[in-house]
């Protein structure tokens, strides 16, 4: 980056590329939450509007700390948030039914969002660690199914099946990119192809089996599960190319679509804005994502390069499954739409993978940190 | 895993990253591409599919029940209108949450314990979209005040409109039915979303049911913009209904009325005609419900009270009744034998039997009536006369006749559950039981008996057709009423001998004196009849016959009456027949019945006289006596209504069509079937003779 010299240097040697899409989408993401409030800055946008400034600091701040402190802190990390996704299951068992949080006092922390990161840096530093040699051995992969499976099951138990698939994808991808068989890959879709039938089936909880089988047809249950799917596409499918108009959406004003400001935003985003604000936002955040690939193929360490792509490749999972759910390609997970969706856990964890990815990016430049 | 590594160098590990990131990216790029796609294919391709669910989401279209064309008398006075009705409903569907929902409702329209009972019984059985009536009626600050508090209680639909008002109630049950919320499966063959809209009636029942299609109306529509809770945001457009068309019939709901409260304690029905025209003036059967508490949805525990009153007030007598028609038969007997060539004038001797084969039958005077002619025996309702006559004849020459005065036939009127009956004849019977017609049965069917079956409308006819002389045909609906009719197919001479003689059973001291006119210038002619239920054993015969009064009411005799007034110049005829009455009591008879039935045409200020004279004794007008009835029922079934009890019968059937209207008939048809057999072994009615009452001879 060449900076002018009124800007201070570190300021100006900022990815800001990639940060003023971020911003963009973050700020577009206010204006429909401002919409969803009907015209109100309360009860979301504002808030939002704080969390995200907060967080993008955050991510600079991280940005500044050294890749080696990654690498060395992403397993003592990841057994941390194993513990404590234990401590959420015990409590969930202490207090009856089923519990994502653990309240610090002062902040509600959900570990299972802290670990879709995580999982990433414990996986990229588990292959940084394995001698090259031994990528295509038997030991290259249970360590890491095992890395994957612990936290995955424990979340899904909760039960939380989105993130729980976030979390295996997000583990996955770095065996692939690791270099793992591709016939491993090719067999695992296979198995899953025959396994999912009887997982829904059998393992899934009665609401989660609910939501696959209303998710295939979603008019056998206009009032129930499926009313989530079909009013969200009613509000795309009714935006047309360039939507409503601002503050003019039906389905989200009069209450037709539910959890519109969390979960189903960009259906409220697409009545009002149509085609053209959903293509905005595809764009913007695939350029967000090919910036981090591209982090990882210019990193220098074997670290640094998976960590990298996994974690751009996490971002994309957010947005892929949010999207897809409420276009009605998959079923209602409860996956946000980061910057967009209101709610803190996945701004939190999207500008945590930011400022990992930018930390790489100086490193992957020799640049001094601190 | 035991394959030699094909990879292990630093260089080739990063190139396969390299390769692998990029396959990654492709695929991230192919998937942002499909996501992409898919919207567009929503937002362009669909588009105008989602736009019209986006608009009937928000656009709410109500229907506004249309409001119900009246039913009016012949002189435009109100059979059946509506009054303006503030009512709540709720809807199943969208309640979210029941128990404060119905707190709310209570304390808001003072709700009684038994009506919560009843809505949560009817939410409970009701399909989701069904309104469940919560209260009907409301009082105007009432309704206010769940309207204001409607937004928070999702579910609740208070709506403004009309309801169904019969202001004689009782005494119009079975003329105009009622009407009624549609029922699941009227809803599932027309999928009409007017049978779902919050206060639709539709007929249920008598003219209602039949004359639905003219009285229903078109709905109005109000189109508003809502939000997904139903709270309106805005209001569009509105579209009045059109209201049914107003029906005019030919009762006189002043003689319905009073019939119906002149019946009394009656378990009986009264049709009246006009002579000229074959207009019906009234057409009662009493006791009734009410059809304003039918309308709005009755209980179940009324239900039953009035499925087990042994009074059958669920059953159209005048349509769906079928008695033996008794002595009432014998004018039209008479006509027969006069047209067979009988000469009026021949006598016939009673001597109080008649041994026919090895049978004795008996005439209801057991000392005789001496000779007697065809004018007497009609007036003194002698049953050796037509015995002997019918005897010499054969009845397959009286069979014609009793046909063409109108026995047996079913009118074109309105009503779905008519019952014609049976006139028998040799061939009938061959048909029916495959045996041969005997003199028994020809004695039999001379005085009514037997085989003979009629209902009271049709008697009627049968008066007016011998009154008139013409082949009238019955009609209720002012624009249908049946043009100049034919005359009948016998000689004046002989009809007017039958008159006389029914003159004779009022005015020459026959069988109906009691019936005589108090008008001058107005006399009236009848024929008064009585229809034996029981069998009567050769063992009671010996030791007495029991007088009626000492027989429990279901073993009493029907009693009959026809007549028809101005005896010289016939206006209009009339039958009464009153269930298991037993000539009991005499100003609960027959023949006084008729008498003030006739002079509420004549002279109403006298007739209403006669009524206020003597419904006093019978515990009331008709409400206040329905009232106490329920009271006692009430107090009878101590405990305290078990939930199904207070539920709203849905599945009721139409009353005319409820089982207690079937176990009547069925035990009817149980006592003619003993009859029969009774004739079959040459006992009878017959073999005793009618029974007249016995203060009037």
């Amino acid at each position: 980056m060449i900076g002018s010299s009124i800007i201070p240097a570190p300021l100006a040697r900022l990815p800001w590329r990639m940060l003023s899409l971020v911003i963009a989408i973050a700020s577009f993401g206010l204006v429909v939450l401002y919409s969803a409030a009907d015209g109100n800055l309360r009860p979301w946008a504002l808030s939002q509007g704080l969390r995200l400034v907060v967080f993008l600091c955050g991510a600079i701040v991280l940005s500044r700390v050294p890749e080696e402190v990654w690498q060395r802190g992403a397993l003592p990390g990841y057994a941390v948030i194993v513990v404590l996704l234990f401590l959420v299951e015990l409590l969930g068992a202490v207090r009856g039914g089923s519990q994502r949080w653990l309240d610090l006092g002062f902040i509600r922390l959900q570990p299972s969002e802290l670990m879709k990161p995580a999982i990433v840096l414990a996986c990229a530093r588990f292959y940084d660690m394995l001698p090259p040699n031994e990528t295509r051995r038997f030991g290259a992969i249970w360590p890491a199914a095992l890395l994957i499976g612990l936290p995955a099951g424990l979340v899904m138990l909760q039960p939380d099946l989105g993130t729980g698939l976030m979390i295996t994808g997000g583990g996955i991808v770095i065996m692939f990119l690791a270099g793992v068989p591709l016939r491993l890959f090719v067999g695992g879709a296979l198995a899953l192809a025959v396994a999912a039938p009887l997982a829904v089936n059998f393992l899934l909880h009665e609401y989660q089996r609910n939501r696959v089988l209303i998710f295939m047809d979603p008019e056998s249950d206009p009032l129930g599960t499926g009313y989530h799917i079909s009013q969200s596409k009613i509000a795309i499918g009714s935006g047309g190319i360039t939507g409503k108009g601002f503050l003019n959406g039906t389905q989200s004003h009069l209450d037709y679509l539910p959890e519109g400001h969390t979960d189903f935003v960009f259906a409220t985003m697409a009545e009002e804005w149509g085609l053209l604000g959903g293509l905005f936002i595809i764009v913007a955040y695939l350029m967000v994502v090919r910036w981090g690939v591209n982090v990882g193929t210019r990193a220098r360490t074997r670290f640094g390069k998976l960590t990298a792509a996994g974690l751009a490749t996490t971002i994309f999972f957010y947005i892929a499954i949010n999207l897809a759910m409420v276009m009605g390609l998959a079923p209602v997970v409860g996956i946000p739409l980061p910057l967009v969706s209101f709610g803190g856990s996945a701004q939190m964890t999207v500008f945590l993978c930011l400022g990992i990815l930018m930390s790489i990016d100086r490193s992957s430049r020799g640049e001094q940190n601190w | 895993m035991s394959r030699t590594p094909r990879i292990a160098t630093e260089a080739q590990q990063g190139y396969t990253f390299s390769r692998r990131a990029w396959l990654l990216g492709a695929a991230q790029i192919g998937v942002g591409a499909v996501l992409a796609g898919r919207m567009a294919w929503l937002s362009v391709a669909q588009n105008e599919h989602y736009n019209l669910l986006s608009e009937s989401n928000r656009v709410n279209m109500t229907l506004v029940p249309p409001r119900r064309g009246w039913l009016v008398d012949r002189h435009g006075q109100p059979i059946a209108d509506n009054r303006t009705d503030f009512r709540v409903d709720l809807i199943p569907d969208r309640i979210v949450d029941e128990e404060r929902t119905l707190a709310a409702l209570r304390q808001l329209l003072a709700l009684t314990d038994e009506d919560l009972l009843r809505i949560r019984a009817d939410l409970k059985r009701a399909a989701g979209f069904q309104p469940v009536k919560v209260a009907e009626n409301v009082g105007w600050e009432r309704f206010a005040a769940v309207q204001v508090r409607q937004p928070e209680l999702p579910g609740v639909a208070p709506t403004r409109g009309f309801a169904r008002n019969y202001p004689a109630g009782a005494a119009v049950a079975h003329l105009t039915g009622y009407v009624g919320s549609a029922n699941a499966e009227q809803y599932r063959k027309t999928k009409d979303p007017l049978l779902l809209t919050p206060g639709f009636k539709l007929g249920k029942d008598g003219l209602e049911k039949t004359l639905e299609p003219e009285l229903r109306g078109q709905p109005g529509a109000r189109r508003i913009e809502v939000t997904a809770r139903g709270k309106l945001v805005a209001e569009l457009a509105t579209r009045p209904d059109v209201p049914g068309k107003t029906q005019k019939l030919t009762i006189d709901a002043g003689l319905q009325e009073y019939a119906a409260r002149r019946l009394g304690t009656n378990s009986g029905s009264a049709v009246v005609f006009d002579c000229l025209t074959g207009e019906m003036l009234c057409m009662v059967s009493m006791p009734a419900y009410d059809p304003n508490s039918f309308s709005d949805g009755i209980s179940h525990l009324e239900w039953k009270m009035l499925s087990a009153d042994d009074h059958v007030p669920l059953m159209n007598k005048v349509t769906q009744g079928l008695y033996p028609p008794g002595s009432t038969v014998k004018p039209m007997n008479g006509l027969a034998l006069l047209e067979a060539g009988v000469d009026p004038n021949e006598r016939v001797f009673c001597g109080g039997a008649l041994r026919v084969g090895t049978g004795l039958f008996h005439c209801h005077k057991r000392r005789g009536h001496g000779a007697i002619d065809l004018r007497g025996a009609i007036a003194q309702s002698c049953d050796i006369y037509f015995y002997e006559m019918v005897r010499r004849l054969g009845y397959d020459k009286v069979a014609p006749v009793a046909r063409a005065v109108g026995l047996g036939e079913k009118y074109d009127l309105p009503f779905s559950t008519q019952r014609y009956g049976t006139v028998p004849d040799s061939a009938w019977k061959q048909r029916k039981y495959n045996t041969r017609w005997t003199v028994a049965d020809s004695l039999n069917a001379s005085i009514g008996q037997g085989y003979v079956l009629a209902n009271p409308m049709q008697l009627a006819v049968m008066a007016m057709r011998i009154a008139s002389g013409r082949m009238i045909k019955p009609s209720l609906l002012m624009n249908q009423v049946h043009g100049d009719a034919p005359p009948l197919p016998f000689s004046a001479e002989h009809l007017q001998v039958v008159r006389e003689g029914m003159w004779k059973v009022v005015n020459g001291g026959g069988t109906g004196g009691a019936s005589r006119l108090f008008i001058p210038g107005v006399e009236l002619a009848a024929k008064t009849g009585t229809a034996q239920v029981r069998r009567i054993t050769m063992a009671e015969r010996r030791s007495g016959v029991l007088g009626n009064a000492q027989l429990p009411f279901k073993l009493r005799d029907h009693a009959l009456f026809v007549c028809f007034a101005p005896a010289d110049k016939p206006r209009y005829a009339a039958a009464i027949v009153l269930e298991h009455n037993g000539h009991t009591i005499r100003n609960l008879d027959t023949p006084m019945i008729g008498r003030d039935i006739m002079t509420y045409l004549f002279d109403k200020e006298r007739a209403l006289k006669a009524l206020a004279d003597v419904e006093p004794t019978w515990g009331g007008d008709i409400r206040t006596r329905m009232a106490a009835q329920e009271a006692a029922y009430r107090a009878a079934a101590t405990a305290p209504p078990p939930p199904q009890a207070a539920a709203t019968e849905t599945d009721a059937p139409a009353p005319t069509s409820a089982p207690a209207v079937e176990r009547a008939t069925d035990a009817s048809n149980a006592s003619q079937e003993a009859t029969v057999s009774d004739i079959a072994n040459g006992a009878g009615p017959a073999s005793i003779g009618t029974t007249e009452p016995s203060d009037m001879q």
